[in-house]
């Protein structure tokens, strides 16, 4: 590790933060809805199977898929009642999804096999993996990735180092922020837990310097337990948070293009997943609930919400005082690289990690003109790639030496996109043409 | 839902830049040197600048209402052209000379390929060749050019038979001079010491640094060109990769080759503020649309229009290279590009 050299990347920008709204406000517990959709597919890999029928009574925690494969999690009923009907419905992805519609009875029972675990550090790592795939866990940060694939490494790649991701980079969001300062502690045992599983002789958590209360809180909890993990302050940069910037920035490695981190002897796991980690190995708790930054100048109450996954946005919103008049677009995630949402019936997953109410006027995108070749987008780009001549081939249908052009590294961070002075909306074709690249090679075998 | 929520790719802000704010922080930067022009050459050099200004914006109106085009003029790229060309033109031209050249550049030089985006070259440097190989007799005239001082050229020498008053145009005909004398005895005994005069006095160095010289009406001031080009840099507007590797390679190859006779004597200051390099290589390399985008494109592209212009300016047809050399090397860009794409993240040597 370099001690001269700044722990950055290249590229990148600089988004006003806009965190101010929320990241002082402590994390409150929304209200029970009367109705959840838990969607069988809130992760990447295959959907999960119903186990369950309509009509059947259900209380929390109780499982209510199997996973669909091994790269697939099982999902979890977040309140107790009735299934009312398995079918498809709106998902932030933007499809309709199987999703399992359960109606509350109120009385939040929970099943009687969750509570406090004796001596869970010493179980053997297969039955700590065996409870957090059971618990339904998959990456909370937003990209929704299965915990237990990522640590299970395959035997010919040793893993050495254990990265928490607390930079939480994306504007707006301070849902991590919040719950590293008031759940220090489930966060660094979860952590001690997923070391043990890797192996791994260094663990770290990094976080942005525009976290110094989280930073000192963290450095605390870690001696007060007595681990020796280290919390890496770093400079606030888009995108900080994202896995191969992270580790380029504390580890000064940098994942081989086309590789994942194991490939630099590493795992990263998010913030929220360390704790969920901690609750599903000690407590054997599934993953029913998660925090939801909700903010944004369109909502009336900005704050950090602690809600059951199903819950509607629209129970959400209400909790939170609900919409002002001039909304004019509602974003799962961050501004970054969140996603838009349609519909106030589409539920809290276990990738929400914030619900952004734009108004109107930042709603609207200007009119896209044409590139001037400024080059502001191969400047910020932090894979280094030229978005502006990936955008064009897509726009003219040239998608034969797109791979070539490693279209395929883009992390669709969205920096080229934010800096562009004509409007245009790189991301967008870039994963079109990502879309395309992955359908020839699926059609070539 | 009674209310439609918009639905779109992310990202979902951006950093409020755009074309038109680029455009006129740029005109806004070249204002300074244009006042400057004015000072120097006297009120008609504000009639030359409108001229070419308002000939630009209305042949790029014209044109995009014929072709039943959005009209874009507002975004300020046709108005930056128009100062540009005036920028490169003596003030004694007639006025019909900057309205025919604002045509050229904008009809040939940019509407031809589509507009915004897609010139190949810079649109004013291509019509200001158009007018120097069609009219060359009112581009290189000079001579009045500086009607404030009382030396030629604004440098404090007196040769015979020097016509044209740019202090390249002086250097390469007193060198021609000075490498004849050989041949012809008694001719011009202090050619030796004007030269040095020329190139390396305190006056000739200061008048070319602050623009008092003759030259075209916006190139001749690098003070205040500078100053506009530091207010570009520090908006981030323009690198320094382009401008620094144009004059440093100038800087380098005019210390090597720009002497009287021996190499490594040129005087570097000299063969930096004279002619066009400063305006060409803040203002007119860095142009956007016909530079490279990727890093070492940029960086290539800035010495090969050092490399072109010293070339030119030492052993060419013409005492200044600047607007050829940049022409010339705007050919190369996506050649530059393709060579020079940046290694992707993680991507290891194989």
């Amino acid at each position: 590790m370099g001690f001269l050299t700044k722990r950055s990347f290249s590229g990148g920008i600089h988004p006003p933060s806009s965190k101010n709204a929320t990241k002082n406000s402590a994390i409150i517990t929304c209200p029970l809805p009367s109705t959840v959709v838990i969607p069988v597919s809130q992760h990447i890999g295959a959907p999960s199977k119903p186990i369950v029928e309509v009509g059947a009574a259900v209380k929390t925690g109780d499982l209510l898929t199997e996973p669909g494969g091994f790269i697939s999690v099982p999902v979890h009923a977040s309140i107790s009642g009735t299934v009312k009907a398995i079918e498809p419905r709106p998902h932030p992805l933007g499809n309709d999804v199987l999703s399992i519609v359960i109606e509350s009875d109120e009385k939040d029972e929970w099943n009687s096999s969750i509570g406090p675990q004796k001596d869970y550090l010493q179980l053997d790592k297969q039955e700590k993996i065996r409870r957090i795939r059971d618990a339904g866990i998959a990456g909370m940060g937003g990209a929704t990735f299965p915990t237990h694939v990522k640590l299970s490494p395959p035997g010919d790649k040793p893993i050495d180092t254990f990265l928490l991701n607390g930079a939480e980079c994306e504007p707006y969001l301070t849902s991590d922020h919040r719950l590293m300062l008031e759940q220090p502690k489930k966060i660094i045992l979860g952590m001690q837990i997923i070391v043990s599983i890797l192996g791994a002789q260094n663990a770290g958590i990094g976080v942005e310097n525009n976290k110094p209360d989280a930073i000192k809180v963290l450095r605390k909890t870690i001696a007060d337990l007595g681990l020796p993990y280290k919390v890496y302050s770093l400079p606030v940069k888009y995108p900080q948070g994202a896995e191969k910037q992270l580790i380029v920035a504390v580890t000064k490695r940098a994942v081989p293009a086309g590789g994942l981190p194991m490939d630099v002897g590493c795992v990263v796991q998010n913030v929220g997943t360390a704790m969920a980690v901690y609750e599903a190995v000690a407590e054997k708790k599934p993953l029913v609930e998660r925090v939801v930054t909700v903010t944004g100048k369109g909502v009336k109450n900005p704050q950090n919400v602690l809600a059951r996954i199903g819950t509607p946005y629209s129970a959400l919103l209400e909790f939170c005082g609900g919409l002002e008049d001039n909304v004019g677009k509602i974003i799962m995630g961050g501004p970054m690289m969140g996603l838009a949402q349609a519909s106030l019936e589409i539920p809290v997953i276990k990738g929400t990690s914030g619900l952004l109410i734009l108004d109107e006027k930042f709603s609207k995108k200007p009119q896209e003109i044409t590139c001037i070749s400024c080059a502001r987008c191969v400047d910020v780009c932090p894979m280094k790639l030229v978005p502006t001549i990936l955008a064009k081939k897509v726009k003219y249908n040239i998608f034969d030496s797109l791979e070539k052009d490693n279209v395929l590294d883009c992390i669709e961070c969205g920096s080229c996109a934010y800096v562009c002075p004509s409007q245009i909306n790189l991301v967008h074709y870039i994963k079109y043409g990502k879309h395309q690249v992955m359908k020839a090679r699926k059609k070539a075998g | 839902m009674e209310k439609k929520l918009f639905v779109s790719s992310s990202p979902h802000i951006t950093d409020r830049e755009s074309v038109a704010k680029i455009m006129f922080t740029v005109i806004a930067a070249l204002v300074p040197a244009g006042i400057g022009g004015v000072y120097f050459f006297g009120p008609k050099a504000l009639w030359v600048i409108l001229v070419s200004v308002l000939a630009s914006v209305a042949t790029e109106a014209v044109i995009q209402i014929l072709m039943k085009k959005p009209v874009t003029v507002g975004d300020g790229s046709a108005i930056l052209t128009g100062i540009l060309l005036a920028f490169t033109i003596s003030v004694q031209v007639p006025l019909w000379i900057p309205a025919v050249g604002a045509f050229f550049a904008i009809a040939v030089g940019k509407q031809v390929f589509g507009g915004l985006g897609f010139n190949p070259m810079n649109p004013a440097l291509l019509g200001r060749a158009f007018l120097l190989a069609s009219w060359p007799d009112y581009m290189i005239r000079f001579d009045l050019a500086r009607p404030r001082g009382g030396h030629l050229a604004g440098i404090p020498i007196n040769i015979d038979g020097i016509t044209e008053a740019t202090p390249l145009n002086v250097f390469r005909q007193l060198r021609d001079i000075y490498s004849n004398t050989t041949e012809f005895t008694g001719v011009q005994p202090d050619v030796h010491q004007q030269i040095d005069t020329l190139t390396s006095s305190y006056t000739s160095i200061k008048n070319l640094f602050i623009g008092d010289v003759g030259g075209c009406i916006g190139e001749t001031s690098a003070l205040l060109l500078l100053a506009g080009a530091a207010f570009l840099m520090y908006k981030r507007y323009i690198g320094w990769k382009i401008p620094f590797g144009y004059i440093g390679t100038v800087a380098l190859l005019s210390w090597i080759f720009g002497g009287k006779t021996d190499l490594f004597s040129g005087n570097i200051l000299f063969f930096v503020f004279s002619g066009g390099l400063i305006l060409g290589a803040f203002y007119m390399a860095t142009d956007m649309v016909t530079s490279p985008v990727t890093f070492r494109g940029r960086i290539l592209f800035g010495i090969g229009c050092g490399v072109i212009t010293v070339l030119i300016r030492q052993v060419g047809g013409y005492p200044e290279g600047v607007c050829y050399s940049i022409l010339l090397m705007n050919l190369t860009v996506p050649l530059l590009d393709r060579w020079n794409r940046p290694k992707v993240f993680g991507k290891v040597k194989k």
